[in-house]
């Protein structure tokens, strides 16, 4: 329904017939002619569908990992951002957007790089200082390499304020709409990041027992902690090479599962893929038009409109409880 | 089943167990008393490879160091002394987690797995309850989801940890006649951790008297559960009457 409303809606009119129809006709031994002009065509399959698509992986990869981070350190406030992978972004967007020339065409990669070096860093650090301590070290861990990160792409900021701008439109999160080469970047690391969490998800609920208690009934605690944190932060690293830094999605999708099915990640991982993928599109549908022809970044729009929803569900949810 | 020679732990730069050195038969129940800070719960964690250790402890005649960790999880259960419970989980889902160590590293449970699970319910009266959510258990009840857990994981050798701590007299008789009851139907061997010294003394075969660390006595209830022993080791003015421990006022 989600990625039907994102295809359907835009300033020109498409209809609901006449999208599935182009869809078939797309279809190999479907005989069927899309009933849409070129242009149409064109709006619908090089710029509606591809974003629809992108902002698909993005929420899944977001939502599914912040429900995987939740499982492995035991914190209901962690995100995908925990160990650093929103700093480092940061940081290598700001690098590129400033050092580099053409520094938007190789913002992705220089994010993604970014990302996946504060984690690392995090990652050693909490392994060097914390061997035994279960995730409460590798957590601080992360907020201290965050926390460097932050700085150092605060000080490339003020040495270039005439970069300000453009950095800052890409911390504040958007989809592009540059047709199909995003997805097929981002689909490999989705696919691979997300195939990886769920296999664990069995495990995920041995560890909601503790590191100690999932150690006694015969789990490597470390190793999968290890395996899972590498699988998201992959997928959360790529996703927002992409599409900035969109917030909240890896909070609120996997509390509002929660609360209406149960904490149990075998449910909690799927539906947080499924709804995290619905979620973004509608919500990238909302930055889209709300000030059309100007766009909001999409962050503002799942803060916005994710609080009061969370707000409900919770006050449902513990309504019922009572 | 169980033996231990001159082990070891340390922790923060102490040796908590310092050298202790016992076995436990097939089917024994042994207990391990002593007071707060004296080295059971640690030792009782070295027992399932939680903690590293020096010295040597065996299984069966295999050292647990030689067991991999799932390996070392079909042959000990352990109920902690304040076991994690998910309040959200059902006490089955819950029940099923004493299944992890025979399902492959991302495998799924299979009907031998789940019958499993049933059979440690109904032992356990719980198989009504297999829906209810852990946080809306009553303490008797948590306790019996913790022990089925346990029972779920098929480990000849039950590891209790102050099983009793949190519960009222009745409850507490219960659960430790419900132990008593598994380990001769199910042919368990138990090593518990108690501070109730009357209820330690009833129920087990032989007691282990830690204090600092090292074993200081050994034997039957009537041979440990003695005055001098406990006023030495507790700092407790007792009487002990009819294997009963009955604390006394200046």
């Amino acid at each position: 329904m989600a990625l039907l409303t994102g295809a359907l809606v835009g300033p020109v009119h498409i209809g609901l017939g006449e999208v599935l129809q182009s869809i078939v006709a797309r279809l190999p031994f479907a005989h069927v002619d899309s009933p849409l002009s070129p242009t149409q065509e064109s709006i619908l399959w090089d710029i509606r569908l591809p974003r629809v698509v992108l902002g698909a992986l993005v929420g899944a990869m977001l939502a599914v990992a912040g429900a995987s981070y939740q499982g492995v350190f035991h914190n209901p406030l962690a995100d995908p951002y925990l160990l650093g992978v929103a700093a480092g972004a940061g940081l290598g967007a700001t690098i590129a957007v400033v050092y580099m020339p053409h520094g938007l065409g190789v913002l992705p990669p220089a994010a993604f790089v970014g990302a996946s070096l504060a984690v690392a860093t995090a990652y050693a650090i909490g392994r060097s200082a914390g061997r035994g301590s279960g995730g409460a070290t590798l957590v601080l861990a992360g907020v201290t390499v965050a926390s460097f990160f932050t700085a150092v792409q605060t000080f490339v900021q003020q040495q270039h304020s005439d970069t300000l701008q453009e950095v800052y439109s890409w911390i504040l999160g958007r989809l592009p709409s540059s047709g199909w080469r995003d997805v097929v970047i981002l689909l490999p690391y989705v696919v691979v990041a997300i195939t990886g969490i769920l296999l664990h998800r069995r495990l995920l609920d041995v560890l909601s027992v503790g590191d100690e208690e999932a150690a006694s009934l015969g789990v490597h605690v470390g190793q999968v902690r290890l395996v899972v944190v590498l699988c998201a932060t992959v997928g959360t690293a790529a996703a927002v090479s992409v599409s900035g830094l969109i917030g909240f999605v890896g909070i609120i999708v996997p509390h509002a599962i929660r609360l209406v099915a149960g904490p149990s990640y075998r449910l909690l991982l799927p539906l947080s893929v499924l709804v995290g993928a619905g979620f973004l599109v509608l919500a990238d549908v909302i930055a889209r038009t709300a000030l059309s022809p100007a766009e909001l970044p999409i962050g503002v729009v799942t803060a916005f409109f994710g609080a009061p929803f969370f707000a409900v569900v919770l006050r449902t949810s513990r309504r019922m409880a009572s | 089943m169980i033996s231990a020679n001159r082990v070891i732990v340390e922790l923060g730069g102490r040796n908590v167990v310092d050298g202790v050195s016992f076995s436990v038969e097939h089917g024994e129940w042994v207990t391990l008393i002593g007071p707060n800070g004296a080295g059971k719960t640690s030792l009782m964690r070295a027992v399932a490879g939680l903690v590293e250790h020096e010295g040597t402890i065996a299984l069966d005649g295999r050292p647990i160091a030689e067991l991999g960790r799932r390996e070392l999880a079909r042959r000990v259960a352990i109920v902690p002394q304040v076991p994690s419970m998910p309040a959200g989980m059902t006490i089955r889902e819950y029940v099923l987690l004493g299944r992890t160590p025979y399902i492959s590293y991302v495998g799924r449970e299979g009907s031998h797995d789940l019958a499993a699970v049933e059979d440690a319910l109904a032992r356990l009266d719980l198989e009504t309850l297999g829906g209810r959510q852990l946080g809306s258990l009553s303490g008797g009840e948590r306790q019996r989801a913790v022990l089925a857990r346990a029972l779920a994981q098929q480990a000849p050798l039950l590891l209790l940890d102050e099983p009793t701590t949190a519960l009222d007299a009745g409850r507490m008789q219960e659960v430790l006649e419900l132990v008593d009851e598994l380990r001769l139907e199910a042919g368990l061997t138990v090593l518990a951790a108690m501070h109730d010294l009357t209820s330690a003394g009833q129920y087990a075969s032989r007691l282990l008297l830690l204090s600092g660390g090292r074993v200081v006595a050994q034997g039957a209830a009537a041979e440990v559960l003695t005055e001098p022993l406990i006023a030495e080791h507790y700092g407790a003015r007792v009487r002990v009457v009819d294997g009963a421990v009955i604390p006394v006022r200046a």
